[in-house]
């Protein structure tokens, strides 16, 4: 990870941190810091990574665009930087048993779950053939038939209802294990720890993962967090943690494989802190006052996912010609997703009273 | 071919800024995220980032230009493709792209109610079976729960305890700690994890020990549970029942006594169900967890142990969103709800002494309000009161009173009088309890002053 404002002590020494005096070090915290091994990708699987990460990152770039051209409106929350972060760990859950809940900022979690752009660049413009039928918004999708179930704007709210996904999954012994997203800043919410603990005491096949992109908002993570070393959030509630580089896909794909493991063996939920960066400001209308454009540059340039795993497609062999065709595709497909969006109707006048209730009394 | 960079809106507001800076010059080669210019809004300072690859052709605006509209083209940059298709189609304006909301939305109205579903008849010679509220809640969980294995309880005490009122007498015995959970104490949490599983597909009864603690975990009930199926375009449903004691208990003192009802029934994607007898709170608990909405399910403490009549029927479920006349009348109509209809029976019962032939309305389901049968009886009686224990301000009063107004204007009397307890936190001490809380005496003195008596 690169230089960031937040201090990024060793694993090893915060585990030592972790343990209370006298006891030695490996037995006296009961939660465990997991291992978080890279994974070893084939090369197709390195150029579909590349391809996803690829994806989101044009996709937010053309939503900013139309937001600067007033088609979309409201609150628009950008993904890019963070692109690591989804598509390593949805590359490894099971589409169709395992189900995946975020905040608001979740444009990219969407197209990481197979979501089709088009329809959720159409909910961002508020038309009809939107996802939500354009009553959503951006902070406000859903597709259930790809076990997506937001995109939930009340920051930490997606925490306790993915426990609650988890303990659907539980309910029905459906194998099925929750990926439950939330920021930084919804880490400090008190209902998270409330999740925390009926999910571990509970045994809940749910992993929470913190993708700490180093701001709430305008409010770095050591102004506001305590315990800055977030993986460590779990510890009182014994629940297992890891740290993982989210700015590699690798990291991210071996890490939650590891923790996979562990959930799908009964253990209960896994705590994992991904520590990514996110480019744009919080949402569309925010200055960015809080951090250096020097910061940002120094990421982009020595951390960028995207570039991180072209190098290392490139050493592998693979040609510049062949990755600019991707490119050219990946363009082409946000590119029909804008024109889309733009060229769907709004939702008929009569689309305002329907879905209130599912029935009618 | 030449793309086009237009002035952005950087806030959802925005409509002119200054082009204060330009961070690149004619003929520089730019990649997508590479910082253009920075634009100053009336509240900030912002970065105005390259979306394209490709080599700045003409800056158009200089930097130090004031009042530049959003969507004024203010530089050109030659696309990296010169077979591509511009970058940037030729947008509309931020204005006509959000059309002022179409004129034909003022006429078009909410889908009228279906015509509601009568309660189930009863047929003649039906064995009455005599049981308190506590006991027709239970039995209503316990059948749904035979019935369908997606229904569990969720709660403080639920379990192991029994309920902190009892009311989940015997579930865990019955259908074991899979699907009746103990829960810490933590509202937010477990309605939370609650509104998930509904929206995973079971269909939990969340118990709160009272209404009072929900207040920590209105978010989840609101801004998880009412809205989720209209922001998801009617795919994703929230089928949840949140159940417990609401409204003021015996000397519990202002935190534990208050009446939500008013604050659930104003919120669009709710159901509210606030039931009186025993008959009701068995028929109307057992539909709230049919329902495949979410539903806030409100009871009454003082009215756990009350015993009432009951049908002995199977399965007996009753309608949602329909009011129930308790007592016919012709003089004038008393609407209520909750522990407020036993009040207004009895008061209707003491303004027959004096020549006075009230009726009584039991509106069950707080949301959607069965004003239909309210409006029928006001045509027929003229004169109404409605008896609410709670307060008076933006109350379930206030709103019968605005429907009488509005629907039923030629119909009254009599200016439609609010009988409630007393604009203060519910005191501790007994005699300022018993005066700030709603009584049968006070609902007569309005029934008799709406009817000039």
């Amino acid at each position: 990870m690169a230089k960031t404002p937040q201090k990024a002590p060793s694993k090893s020494k915060a585990s030592v941190k972790a343990a209370p005096k006298k006891a030695p070090a490996k037995t006296a915290s009961r939660a465990a810091v997991l291992k978080t091994p890279l994974y070893k990708a084939t090369k197709p699987e390195l150029m579909e990574f590349y391809e996803q990460m690829l994806l989101i990152r044009r996709f937010e770039e053309k939503a900013g665009q139309l937001y600067g051209l007033g088609l979309i409106g409201g609150f628009c929350h950008l993904y890019i930087g963070q692109e690591a972060v989804v598509t390593g760990l949805q590359s490894a859950i099971e589409p169709g048993k395992d189900s995946v809940i975020t905040g608001y900022r979740d444009h990219g979690h969407m197209l990481a779950c197979g979501i089709d752009p088009n329809v959720v660049m159409a909910e961002l413009t508020g038309r009809a053939s939107g996802i939500s039928k354009g009553k959503g918004g951006s902070m406000h999708m859903f597709s259930v038939d790809h076990g997506f179930y937001g995109g939930h704007g009340i920051v930490g709210a997606q925490v306790s209802l993915g426990t609650g996904l988890a303990f659907g999954h539980k309910y029905r012994e459906d194998g099925g294990v929750c990926l439950a997203y939330f920021g930084d800043g919804a880490s400090n919410q008190g209902q998270v720890y409330e999740s925390f603990n009926m999910a571990e005491l509970w045994k809940l096949p749910v992993i929470f993962v913190i993708e700490n992109n180093q701001y709430a908002m305008g409010t770095s993570v050591n102004r506001s967090s305590s315990e800055d070393q977030l993986y460590r959030r779990g510890e009182s509630f014994r629940i297992p943690g890891m740290q993982v580089d989210g700015m590699d896909v690798l990291a991210v794909r071996g890490a939650v494989e590891e923790a996979l493991k562990y959930v799908r063996a009964g253990k209960g939920p896994v705590l994992m802190e991904l520590k990514t960066y996110r480019y744009r400001g919080h949402s569309m209308s925010d200055p960015a006052k809080y951090r250096s454009r020097d910061e940002v540059q120094d990421v982009r340039e020595k951390s960028d996912p995207i570039e991180r795993l072209k190098a290392m497609l490139m050493k592998q062999g693979v040609k510049e010609e062949d990755l600019k065709a991707l490119d050219k595709k990946v363009r082409k497909t946000v590119m029909e997703a804008a024109d889309f969006a733009e060229e769907s109707p709004e939702p008929e006048a009569a689309e305002l009273y329907t879905d209130v209730l599912v029935e009618q009394y | 071919m030449a793309i086009e960079l237009k002035m952005p809106a950087l806030s959802p507001t925005m409509e002119e800024g200054t082009l204060a800076k330009w961070l690149v010059k004619e003929g520089d080669y730019v990649r997508s995220g590479d910082i253009l210019a920075e634009i100053e809004t009336d509240k900030a300072t912002m970065e105005f980032e390259a979306v394209d690859e490709g080599v700045i052709s003409k800056i158009l605006i200089a930097e130090g230009t004031d009042n530049v509209a959003v969507g004024a083209v203010i530089a050109e940059m030659t696309g990296e493709d010169e077979d591509e298709s511009p970058a940037v189609k030729p947008a509309p304006a931020p204005k006509e792209a959000a059309p002022e909301p179409a004129p034909e939305i003022a006429e078009v109205a909410p889908a009228a109610p279906v015509s509601r579903a009568e309660d189930p008849s009863v047929p003649e010679g039906t064995a009455m079976t005599t049981i308190t509220v506590r006991e027709a809640l239970r039995d209503a969980m316990a059948e749904e729960m035979r019935k369908d294995d997606r229904v569990f309880v969720m709660g403080e005490e639920v379990a192991e305890y029994q309920g902190a009122y009892k009311v989940t007498q015997g579930l865990l015995a019955e259908f074991g700690g899979k699907r009746v959970i103990d829960t810490p104490i933590t509202e937010h949490g477990f309605a939370g994890i609650g509104a998930g599983a509904a929206m995973g597909g079971l269909k939990p009864v969340v118990e709160f020990m009272t209404f009072n603690f929900a207040m920590q975990a209105i978010d989840q009930i609101i801004n998880s549970a009412a809205k989720t199926n209209y922001m998801s375009g009617g795919q994703m449903r929230c089928p949840i029942v949140f159940r417990g004691p609401n409204g003021a208990a015996s000397r519990v003192g202002a935190q534990h006594s208050q009446n939500y009802g008013p604050w659930y029934a104003s919120v669009p994607g709710l159901i509210v169900i606030a039931p009186y007898d025993a008959a009701d709170a068995k028929g109307l608990l057992k539909a709230a967890i049919q329902c495949p909405d979410p539903v806030v399910f409100l009871e009454n403490e003082l009215l756990y142990g009350r015993s009432f009549e009951i049908p002995d029927i199977d399965d007996y479920t009753l309608p949602i969103g329909k009011a129930r006349i308790m007592r016919e009348g012709a003089d004038v109509t008393i609407v209520s709800y909750s522990i407020g209809v036993g009040l207004s029976l009895e008061a209707a019962d003491k303004l027959a002494e004096v020549g006075i032939d009230a009726e009584v309305i039991d509106l069950r389901t707080l949301r959607p309000l069965d004003t239909a049968t309210v409006l029928n009886s006001l045509k027929k009686t003229n004169r109404l009161v409605v008896a609410e224990e709670g307060w008076p301000t933006c109350s379930i009063a206030s709103e019968i009173i605005a429907v009488c107004m509005e629907e039923g204007f030629d119909d009254l009397d009599a200016p439609v009088a609010r009988v409630t307890n007393e604009d203060v936190p519910l005191p501790y001490a007994a005699n300022l309890e018993k005066a700030a809380l709603i009584d049968s005496d006070r609902i007569i003195t309005a029934a008799k002053k709406v009817c000039y008596r």
